[in-house]
């Protein structure tokens, strides 16, 4: 892609958007991100995905998201919102003593 | 027709002419595979953009896989031990096969989307007829290429679209790669004595019947893409019988110069 | 491939002395502790420069790497052969992919990456610069560079920068059917006709220097090593790496019997390595400068595809912003970036 603002009538830069691509790699398994790529629209997101990053069987399903409608937390706030789950302990099994004769629990 | 099939196969050697057409069918579609992957293998490193570089990677992979296993079939069904490289090596351009549309030089990305497109019409209507195909193991191979056809065809199909209703500059190009390539449709499904035969024996579908459904699926592609064609062109063009376009001696000339200048060498 | 220690080429800070700032030192805690560095982490500017640099020459040198073998896709030997190239060639290019994808990530765009490709200002690989003259250099390029690349990436693969670390496992992973490609097709050459043996060792005779000097300079004249290493975007030196390539490819080249260019080269029983002769830096640094023999053709390359698919771009553009008028969901806002 030329770094030149090319742009046609219409006044579209020809930068095509920049989409996540995340793969299923196999039934029964999440999408996963596997990376990003260029493309115009929603099809050639899809077929770009294809070619780039399922050339050796890694996937039965891709989703390509655009990479501007992705909703990220922000790292400074990691304290505010994933240390005060490090105290509850109590939602883990182990939390609770049982005595080892009882079984089924 | 199986039964006819299976005379073929019992008769040997002695089913001369049927064995001629049957194995002329496997060169026609297997070369124009070849042909096709091979034109489309210049363009890795120099497309659009590095995803299409990628992607027209694929289709060619695709070709010369189909080409792999028809020119190996039709090396064994001749029986005279040709095996897929000395079939692709070692024959001369008026021994090749392949549609004239195949050997065309790329020109322009939009030229060899339109190419492209075109032979994928071409495919598919054959490959899906093949699938029932009174060879078994050429009903294989059809189905499995189809698989790959569908895709190619989504991909050359999107982009006519994008480049028909892209730009001025991008329908003029477009417009000018479908006046300059619509005239080598004209023998897509045009028979000749070996398919005729050949759909005889249920081994190949009826070729003319086919190209209603093509035209109809072109048409509507082209309209969707705010793109026309112009009318037939009567010249026949027979590369399918081996009389090609001066195109295809420079591609063999530049594929074959390894096996023909190191004769029996293996690589 | 096929990073190469370009970076002592770039304007690092001196960083040693300098006192950190308590996010430094914060983020330098981290490195230590082999904690991944994510892309909206804090990260110094200078950690954030050098992994554009460094991931742009890479993903460059994966491009301009296509075109050298590219150059053999349509007249390879055998439709085995053409297949392999073909998908060979075609994974360079997404290797490049993946690693513009994660240099993507610092906030530097594709656009601007190939901008500073064409334009001449950024590096890539100087392997890229010689040319393939006949179908053996296909084979040393599997074989010797493809191997140099992988000697290169393994320890990348454990770079504190995540994105970088990620798309280099995968590109290992997909890398080792190269080399052993490569050497398939040396092992044939080697031992067919008299005429493919001559084939081959004119190959080796020309790959192998390059491919040496694919390590970059030597230790002592690597500038940014250090700061490289604190950060964990380099685990090995360029002269640990060379050696260990070099031991491990002599007795491969002996097995294929080729004879390796240099007289000097030797087994030391003391160090338990191969000694070898004098590396002509004034060439590697030639070829870096541009006057390779092939700099100009491949630069030309680019910057004809580049220029030829213009109008497609633009008009896949078109099409999907006339696209969006007709149906507004589709609307896909090209400035923004999660990351």
């Amino acid at each position: 892609m030329s770094g030149k603002e090319t742009q046609d009538k219409t006044g579209v830069a020809a930068d095509w958007p920049l989409f996540e691509v995340f793969i299923r790699s196999r039934a029964g398994l999440e999408h996963k991100h596997v990376g990003s790529l260029h493309a115009a629209d929603a099809a050639m997101a899809i077929e770009h995905a294809r070619d780039v990053y399922t050339r050796r069987q890694e996937g039965v399903s891709i989703w390509a998201v655009p990479s501007a409608s992705i909703v990220a937390s922000d790292p400074q706030e990691a304290d505010a919102l994933f240390e005060p789950a490090r105290d509850k302990v109590y939602r883990h099994p182990t939390f609770y003593a049982i005595p080892d004769e009882v079984k089924n629990l | 027709m199986k039964a006819a099939l299976t005379a073929i196969a019992a008769a040997g050697a002695s089913a001369g002419p049927q064995r001629q057409a049957h194995i002329e069918c496997l060169l026609r579609l297997g070369d124009t595979s070849l042909v096709l992957g091979q034109r489309l293998g210049e363009w890795i490193g120099h497309a659009p953009a590095l995803e299409e570089d990628l992607g027209l990677a694929n289709l060619g992979l695709d070709l010369i896989g189909q080409a792999r296993l028809l020119l190996s079939y039709a090396g064994e069904l001749e029986g005279q031990g040709r095996d897929e490289d000395s079939l692709a090596f070692l024959r001369d351009a008026p021994q090749f096969r392949n549609l004239t549309l195949a050997e065309q030089p790329n020109g322009d990305f939009g030229h060899t989307i339109v190419r492209q497109w075109l032979i994928d019409g071409w495919q598919l209507q054959l490959y899906d007829a093949l699938q029932g195909s009174s060879d078994a193991r050429l009903g294989a191979i059809a189905a499995k290429a189809l698989k790959e056809t569908r895709y190619h065809y989504r991909f050359s199909r999107g982009w006519l679209v994008r480049l028909g209703d892209g730009t001025a500059e991008s329908q003029r190009r477009m417009q000018a790669a479908i006046d300059g390539l619509w005239r080598f449709t004209a023998e897509f499904f045009t028979a000749d004595e070996s398919e005729r035969l050949m759909a005889q024996a249920g081994v190949m579908p009826q070729l003319p019947p086919l190209a209603n459904n093509w035209l109809a699926q072109a048409e509507a592609d082209l309209e969707e893409a705010t793109l026309g064609h112009p009318p037939a062109v009567p010249y026949p063009w027979q590369g399918k019988q081996g009389v090609h376009s001066e195109h295809l001696g420079h591609l063999l000339a530049h594929m074959q110069h390894l096996p023909r200048t190191y004769p029996g060498a293996k690589w | 491939m096929y990073t190469q220690a370009l970076d002592t080429h770039g304007q690092e800070p001196a960083p040693a002395a300098r006192d950190l700032s308590a996010q430094e030192q914060r983020f330098q805690a981290r490195v230590d502790a082999e904690e991944k560095i994510e892309p909206k982490d804090w990260m110094p500017d200078a950690y954030r420069q050098t992994l554009i640099r460094q991931i742009s020459q890479h993903a460059h040198s994966e491009i301009v790497g296509m075109l050298p073998e590219g150059n053999w896709i349509t007249r390879a030997p055998s439709l085995r052969r053409k297949a392999v190239l073909m998908a060979k060639v075609q994974d360079e290019g997404g290797h490049g992919m993946y690693l513009y994808s994660a240099a993507e990530t610092l906030g530097v765009s594709r656009a601007q990456m190939m901008q500073q490709l064409l334009s001449g200002a950024a590096k890539y690989s100087s392997i890229f610069n010689y040319p393939t003259l006949t179908w053996a250099d296909i084979g040393a390029i599997g074989w010797l560079v493809d191997g140099a690349a992988i000697m290169n990436q393994i320890p990348i693969c454990r770079c504190s920068y995540g994105p970088y670390a990620r798309a280099m496992v995968r590109i290992c992973k997909e890398e080792s059917f190269h080399q052993r490609q490569g050497f398939e097709i040396m092992l044939t050459l080697a031992h067919g006709s008299a005429d493919q043996h001559t084939m081959a060792q004119d190959a080796l005779n020309r790959w192998w220097w390059p491919s040496i000097m694919m390590f970059g300079p030597s230790d002592a004249d690597s500038k940014h090593s250090a700061q490289s290493m604190r950060w964990k975007i380099k685990r090995f030196s360029n002269d640990e790496l060379r050696q260990k390539f070099i031991d491990v490819t002599v007795p491969q080249a002996q097995y294929l019997r080729l004879t390796i260019p240099d007289p000097r080269l030797r087994w030391n029983e003391a160090t338990q390595h191969y000694d070898i002769g004098p590396i002509d830096w004034e060439e590697f640094a030639n070829v870096l400068r541009g006057n390779g023999p092939c700099n100009r053709e491949r630069l030309a390359a680019r910057r004809a595809a580049d220029e030829a698919g213009a109008w497609v771009r633009e008009a896949a553009a078109a099409h999907a912003a006339r696209q969006i008028g007709r149906s507004p969901h589709m609307a896909v806002n090209p400035q923004a970036r999660f990351a």
